[in-house]
């Protein structure tokens, strides 16, 4: 799969539109990869000019941050803005609310400005401008229930794109009693992704995964690679593999669009 | 002679309001033990925020039966205010329902009735609340830190609204000449009948009483304010006022750690450089938090603003799930240490000494600090935009940085983000191999 990077562009001169910011997540993880690379296709059918920075990218600091480390974040913050201000890169997309969120509000005020997106909300630009079409007959009649990450959710108040595009896909989009600002975390924020939970009587993802069992899904579609992975476990300790699967809406499209 | 009633009652009503402007200038002071955090910005969206929020109740409502209720005992206690206001002048003058010669029969028997309706509203849905409270099950006001005073608290106050309702009805009825006179009287009027047996000696006598019971109510009941979680009709101003605008999800950059990272990534800078002549000695800072002076004032006016409603809690991932976590003990328990540290200072003519204790681990373990997920759904769900989530990050700043005491995984992810640039133990060299998997 041709995934040019800001090393090559700068040997060749040229400067990409949009700089896709992959995290560690859909670099390492098994699961999210397959999340990157459905991204990737839909920007190629799209025509986008985009790289990525490859073995240049390092962890946002999210996980460090919110974690405590503050330390620990603001020297990958300036590490990394260094390489993309090396790059002059201007405008950055990313299928992860945290690098979302980190590279969008708490990299400005540590020298590094950038016009940066969700990957559901780059997806409904490049519609609004014609470069896109959704086939809306692939899914069609599947009952789709979207989970918000908190990270783009409440965080940053980024409820509609992602229904917007799942609208588009000819599914019966329903929701869950607790949506948009009143969501239930997955479980996975704060850094909890990589610990163990405290001591409770339920995991988080378990009482996440009800909510969406309860609205007789299909599919749950996410956009984040930490709430998949935590609804996709969830729907394993339910047992429901067989009826419900959990795919991210990048993943959604690239399969309604044969790509 | 005469006068004695009115001198009585401008004592009263002095007593009363210095004594509550005392503990008003020690919960300013309190706060202000805070560090600074500039939110006099963007003026225009701050008042936005406090009119829709605090003023508008906009927040309220999202639950809407406690919400509607809670409206109505707001409405009640805002609008009944003008008749506190003359309650006021008539006491300190020794008139008698001034506003009713001022304002004319019509007017004020319209004012009057309305406040008549609203007291029965506000005395219905304050038992409401009293059963929700005490009889249904809700769980919110089962939780752990609900025992003891902050359970009573609730019901104290439930108890002096029906009370001071009570004697407000009572008061009117009992008044010969306003029952005569027949305007504003919607609901005394059927109360009065009550009191047919008694003299007209008597009749004023009841009169009297509840008129005194009821001003001695409302002056005891401010300075009850202070004590209590119900100092929020007051503090939801400026608390929504002062509120975070930035996005949820935008923690804060810790300007010391920004001096500190720059000195460390800058190849010119030489480690063992003598500070520079005529430089202060800057103080170590300390990196987050671990007791309340540590934190900034906006969080500490957040703890006494908080009513204990516990919608944060309700809605919070960790504490749906059975962990100790709860961002209501979070405000709860920065309000009694803030106070523990306040009386301290008092004792000490002016001045803080050491007590042993602090904040983190005295009143907060780090196993509620460790559990909460930063989802910001206790942020979403305050009605007066109380933030326990900036709370929780500067405690958990406090035991990484301070203390190196962060769970071992947690300390293994960090060690791989510092040593490969991500929280697996992968090689960076890898990081585009998704590219070409499939």
């Amino acid at each position: 799969m041709n995934v040019p990077t800001m090393a090559d562009m700068m040997a060749q001169g040229k400067q990409p539109e949009v700089l896709f910011w992959v995290g560690a997540a859909g670099s390492y993880d098994d699961r999210a990869k397959k999340i990157s690379r459905a991204f990737v296709k839909i920007l190629h059918q799209a025509k986008v000019d985009f790289a990525v920075l490859g073995t240049e990218e390092s962890s946002t600091g999210d996980a460090a941050k919110r974690a405590g480390n503050e330390f620990l974040f603001q020297m990958q913050a300036m590490m990394n803005i260094e390489v993309l201000n090396g790059y002059e890169v201007k405008k950055i997309v990313t299928c992860d609310p945290h690098s979302f969120n980190t590279l969008k509000n708490e990299y400005p005020s540590l020298g590094g400005k950038y016009e940066v997106f969700h990957h559901t909300q780059f997806i409904q630009d490049l519609i609004a401008e014609g470069r896109l079409k959704i086939d809306d007959t692939t899914l069609k009649g599947k009952r789709v229930t979207f989970h918000d990450p908190c990270y783009l959710g409440r965080a940053n108040d980024v409820y509609e794109s992602p229904r917007e595009l799942i609208k588009r896909l000819g599914v019966n989009l329903t929701e869950m009693k607790r949506n948009k600002s009143t969501a239930l975390c997955c479980g996975a924020g704060g850094a909890q992704m990589f610990k163990d939970a405290e001591k409770g009587d339920k995991e988080i993802n378990v009482l996440r995964t009800e909510d969406a069992l309860e609205t007789k899904p299909n599919i749950i579609a996410t956009g984040c690679p930490y709430c998949n992975t935590m609804m996709t476990d969830g729907i394993k300790f339910k047992e429901k593999e067989a009826e419900v699967v959990v795919k991210d809406i990048a993943e959604l499209i690239a399969e309604a669009n044969n790509l | 002679m005469q006068y004695l009633p009115n001198i009585i009652f401008a004592l009263a009503l002095a007593l009363g309001l210095s004594f509550f402007v005392m503990n008003i200038r020690k919960l300013f002071r309190n706060i202000k033990l805070g560090k600074e955090v500039n939110r006099t910005d963007k003026k225009p969206e701050r008042l936005k925020n406090m009119m829709m929020i605090a003023l508008g109740q906009s927040k309220m409502v999202k639950r809407p039966f406690s919400g509607a209720l809670h409206i109505i005992v707001y409405v009640g206690f805002i609008i009944i205010n003008i008749e506190v206001l003359e309650i006021i002048i008539d006491g300190l003058f020794g008139t008698h329902r001034v506003f009713q010669g001022l304002l004319g029969n019509g007017i004020y028997g319209f004012l009057i009735g309305v406040f008549e309706v609203l007291a029965v509203l506000v005395f219905v849905a304050v038992i409401v609340f009293w059963l929700r409270r005490n009889i249904s099950n809700i769980k919110r006001f089962l939780s752990k830190e609900m025992k003891g005073w902050p359970k009573n608290d609730g019901n104290y106050i439930l108890y002096f609204e029906m009370v001071l309702m009570t004697l407000f009805l009572v008061m009117n009825a009992t008044d010969a000449s306003f029952q005569q006179a027949g305007v504003g009287n919607t609901i005394s009027q059927f109360i009065a009948p009550l009191f047919d047996g008694f003299s007209p000696e008597g009749l004023h006598t009841i009169e009297r009483t509840a008129w005194w019971i009821h001003i001695l109510g409302i002056l005891v009941f401010l300075n009850y304010l202070y004590y209590s979680k119900h100092l929020h009709i007051l503090l939801a101003f400026p608390n929504t006022y002062f509120a975070n605008l930035n996005p949820k999800g935008q923690f804060t950059n810790l300007d010391s750690v920004t001096t500190e990272v720059k000195l460390m990534m800058d190849p010119d800078a030489d480690p063992y450089a003598a500070p520079a002549e005529g430089a202060e000695e800057a103080i170590p800072e300390k990196f987050g938090a671990s007791d309340v002076a540590d934190l900034n004032w906006v969080q500490l006016l957040n703890a006494y603003t908080c009513t204990e409603c516990g919608r944060c809690t309700s809605s919070c991932p960790a504490n749906l799930t059975g962990k100790e976590l709860s961002p209501r003990k979070i405000m709860m328990d920065t309000r009694d240490r803030l106070e523990e540290v306040g009386r301290n200072i008092d004792a000490n003519k002016g001045v803080f000494v050491d007590d042993g204790k602090q904040l983190l681990n005295d009143y907060i373990s780090p196993e509620e600090l460790w559990a909460c997920t930063s989802c910001n759904a206790c942020v979403e769900e305050c009605p007066v935009n109380i933030d326990p989530l900036s709370i929780i990050m500067d405690m958990r700043r406090y035991l990484v940085m301070e203390e190196s005491a962060a769970p071992q995984e947690l300390n293994m992810m960090m060690t791989n983000i510092e040593n490969n640039g991500a929280p697996w133990q992968y090689n960076q060299q890898d990081r585009l191999n998704w590219a070409n998997e499939e």
